[in-house]
């Protein structure tokens, strides 16, 4: 067997694994950027308890990050793809279905990476909120705005602008966790890798070129971020 | 709750438990050495030194430590030099790959705290080392890098809690640590729940030690932050009269 | 200034005994006092005195233990909340009267990611709901006014202390309000931006504004305003004319603090 230059491996032609790699790619992002927003709202609703919420709310918060800091990710992606299916399948016989019934690998994903990210951007939004100026919040209560409207024009866009940095942060662990749910069997782009190692038998290619991608991607992000915070930051006191 | 099966569960994930803390403490160690040396190379006066460590980071850092592992694990076999070198037996190893890909990952996010530790050293006291006619290497053994590791203890601590985590992956590579246990168990059993909540625990109980050891550690080498607890008598004293 | 008119005036804000206290320590102990429509009362005392806590009771900022506040006629209605204190009956009318009250604060407050120009519009086309068009244009005459209307598109990280309060003024005026409330407008700013603070603020007391004023600056309590209001300890030692007061104060009090 001779072997294939890279360009052939990566051809998007018959016998090339272009294709398959690119829609691996796209998956990854989709799972990043779903995993991603769900950690955000989940991120929001837990500053919020932590700074706004009563002793029972904070405590709720409190114990949610500090048990996702501590233990792994990979352990809260088994726990959603086999608890799920778990789950699935007894409500399934409920309705008189018959066997196992799989939790979609996709949705277990998206769930385990934003309830893992969601205890980081927690973290960004409780901080990017106390770096927000009291006095500036105080103004907008002395012109007579109500609450929603102060928080809309004023407390959320502030918050927003301290919290970029840390939100760049989180998106980079998130990509990079997003390899994770390969295990689920997900055609993000690790998996497919995977599936290209071992019809090829050539692993170290195939890893180093999922490796290469996965770099290319946040290398553009990153960029993509610093533009975005530095035209959003405009005027924003850092102290 | 299901008493029997949640104690069956923890005796088998405590089991487990010495090979996660084998494959932590390996990683670490030996990706603290590493750091250290790519740390280094960062203020190195030979520019391709330089950007051979920048380099380096930015690769490790910017990919998934999964394919790191898979990389080394699968991806080095393909090669029949390797199979034939001296270094196959070790290779071979998933549990050395795990430790090798662990340790070559935490280098990179560690040699960026210990830079970032020697960069908050105050140029002053590296002056006044200077003036007492010590030598560099004198000045980065007992100036720079004492201040230094003190200054990076803090986040060394998150990053030794990040690998611990991250020991979990060895079990995707057929390690039996306590994820690999844990996922056995649920496979088998489908009570993802009862063992999450065990396996979890477990986790949570080595990152809280390792917490406390870091505060521990971080207290032990800062003196001079400290109150001066012996000279305090004095004061009330010289009060009371 | 005592013009002849502010006796027959009406009264433009009217505060009746307000009580506050911070836990054990009781900050205000029932302070009244009326200011008409064009008057300039200055608020002096020594720190802790609690001439912050009353402007800020007045918007209700700080929350009153006890007693009214009256804007334009207008009454704060508060319920008895259990423990003794009060609380405001309807937040949507508190809303209202603090939009018919300009606060100008120690630290100017502007809020950082609005320009200067977006600073001044923002309540009164969020909160008065007046048309856009108008409200830029009422907004760039008043910055003319306080003199930085060539600053309208700077954010306020790039302002002088000086050029900030002088924004944080314009913003209170666009709301067009009944009393200007100045919480020690001058009080952070380096000694050599003060003078233009209280150009602006002489400026406005001379058009008539009506304006409490919580102020160490003696010089302006005594030659701008046109009440003096001493406050020790909670309590009103001193009130009256400027040259009643400086000229002779009934309180030992006073005098020793005029000469510190």
């Amino acid at each position: 067997m001779t072997q294939p230059g890279i360009f052939e491996l990566l051809s998007f032609g018959p016998g090339g694994w272009g294709n398959i790699l690119l829609a691996g790619a796209m998956m990854t992002i989709l799972i990043a950027l779903s995993g991603y927003a769900t950690g955000a709202v989940i991120g929001v609703l837990g500053a919020w308890a932590k700074v706004r919420g009563g002793p029972g709310m904070r405590l709720v918060a409190d114990v949610y990050t500090t048990v996702l800091r501590g233990i792994p990710d990979l352990l809260v992606i088994y726990l959603l793809y086999f608890g799920g299916s778990a789950a699935i399948t007894a409500i399934g016989r409920l309705f008189g279905a018959e066997g196992f019934i799989g939790f979609p690998g996709f949705l277990a994903g998206m769930l385990a990476v934003g309830i893992t990210s969601g205890a980081q951007h927690t973290e960004v939004f409780r901080g990017a909120f106390r770096a927000v100026h009291p006095g500036e919040i105080e103004a907008a209560i002395a012109c007579g705005m109500p609450r929603w409207l102060r928080f809309r024009r004023i407390v959320a866009p502030l918050t927003l602008r301290h919290a970029l940095p840390g939100l760049g942060n989180v998106w980079q662990v998130v990509l990079k966790e997003s390899a994770l749910v390969s295990i689920t069997g997900v055609a993000e782009l690790l998996r497919q890798a995977q599936i290209a190692a071992g019809s090829t038998g050539l692993p170290f290619d195939f890893y180093l070129i999922a490796g290469g991608i996965y770099l290319a991607i946040s290398t553009v992000s990153s960029t993509v971020l610093h533009r975005a915070e530095r035209h959003f930051s405009r005027g924003v006191r850092r102290s | 709750m299901d008493w029997t099966f949640l104690q069956e569960t923890f005796i088998s994930l405590v089991s487990a438990v010495p090979l996660t803390l084998l494959l932590a403490a390996n990683s670490i160690a030996l990706g603290a050495i590493l750091a250290v040396g790519i740390a280094v190379a960062r203020f190195s006066a030979i520019a391709p030194v330089r950007w051979l460590a920048q380099a380096y980071v930015f690769v490790f850092r910017g990919t998934p430590l999964l394919v790191q592992i898979f990389i080394i694990y699968y991806g080095l076999s393909q090669f029949p030099a390797i199979r034939h070198s001296l270094l196959w037996p070790i290779l071979r190893e998933p549990y050395w790959c795990a430790v090798l890909a662990l340790a070559l990952n935490t280098a990179a996010y560690t040699s960026e705290i210990v830079r970032g530790g020697l960069l908050s050293v105050p140029f002053g006291q590296v002056e006044a080392a200077r003036a007492c006619g010590m030598s560099r290497f004198m000045i980065f053994r007992r100036i720079t890098l004492p201040l230094g590791v003190r200054q990076a203890l803090p986040g060394y601590g998150n990053e030794m809690i990040s690998m611990v985590k991250a020991t979990s992956l060895a079990s995707i590579i057929t390690l039996m640590e306590v994820t690999g246990v844990a996922a056995r168990i649920i496979s088998e059993s489908y009570r993802a729940i009862e063992v999450f909540i065990v396996a979890g625990a477990i986790y949570l109980t080595i990152n809280f030690l390792l917490t406390r050891l870091v505060q521990l550690v971080e207290f032990r080498l800062s003196p001079h932050l400290r109150q001066p607890v012996a000279v305090l008598p004095a004061i009330i004293e010289g009060e009371a009269h | 200034m005592s013009s002849p008119a502010s006796s027959i005036a009406p009264v433009a804000i009217s505060v009746r005994d307000i009580h506050k206290s911070f836990g054990p320590i009781e900050v205000l102990k029932g302070i009244s006092l009326d200011a008409r429509e064009g008057e300039v009362v200055s608020i002096l005392g020594s720190s802790g005195s609690g001439k912050s806590t009353l402007l800020r009771c007045i918007n209700m900022l700080e929350t009153p233990d006890r007693g009214e506040v009256t804007v334009a006629g207008e009454t704060i209605e508060m319920l008895a909340a259990g423990n003794g204190k009060s609380r405001p009956k309807d937040r949507a009318q508190v809303d209202r009267i603090r939009s018919r009250l300009g606060m100008v604060f120690q630290s100017f407050n502007l809020w950082s990611h609005k320009t200067v120009l977006e600073n001044v519009i923002e309540a009164p086309i969020h909160v008065q709901k007046r048309p856009r068009a108008e409200c830029i244009e009422e907004a760039e005459a008043l910055l003319a006014k306080v003199g930085i209307a060539a600053k309208r598109n700077h954010y306020p990280a790039h302002l002088s202390g000086g050029q900030q309060q002088r924004a944080a003024i314009a913003r209170a005026l666009a709301m067009r309000p009944a009393v200007m409330l100045f919480d020690e407008p001058t009080s952070a700013l380096d000694p050599e931006l003060v003078g233009e603070v209280l150009r602006v603020m002489r400026a406005l007391a001379e058009e008539g504004r009506t304006m409490l004023v919580v102020t160490h600056e003696m010089g302006f309590a005594r030659d701008v305003s046109s009440r003096v209001i001493f406050l020790h300890q909670g309590q009103i030692e001193e009130d009256g004319r400027p040259d009643e007061v400086f000229g002779n104060a009934k309180s030992e009090r006073f005098r020793r603090f005029i000469k510190a």
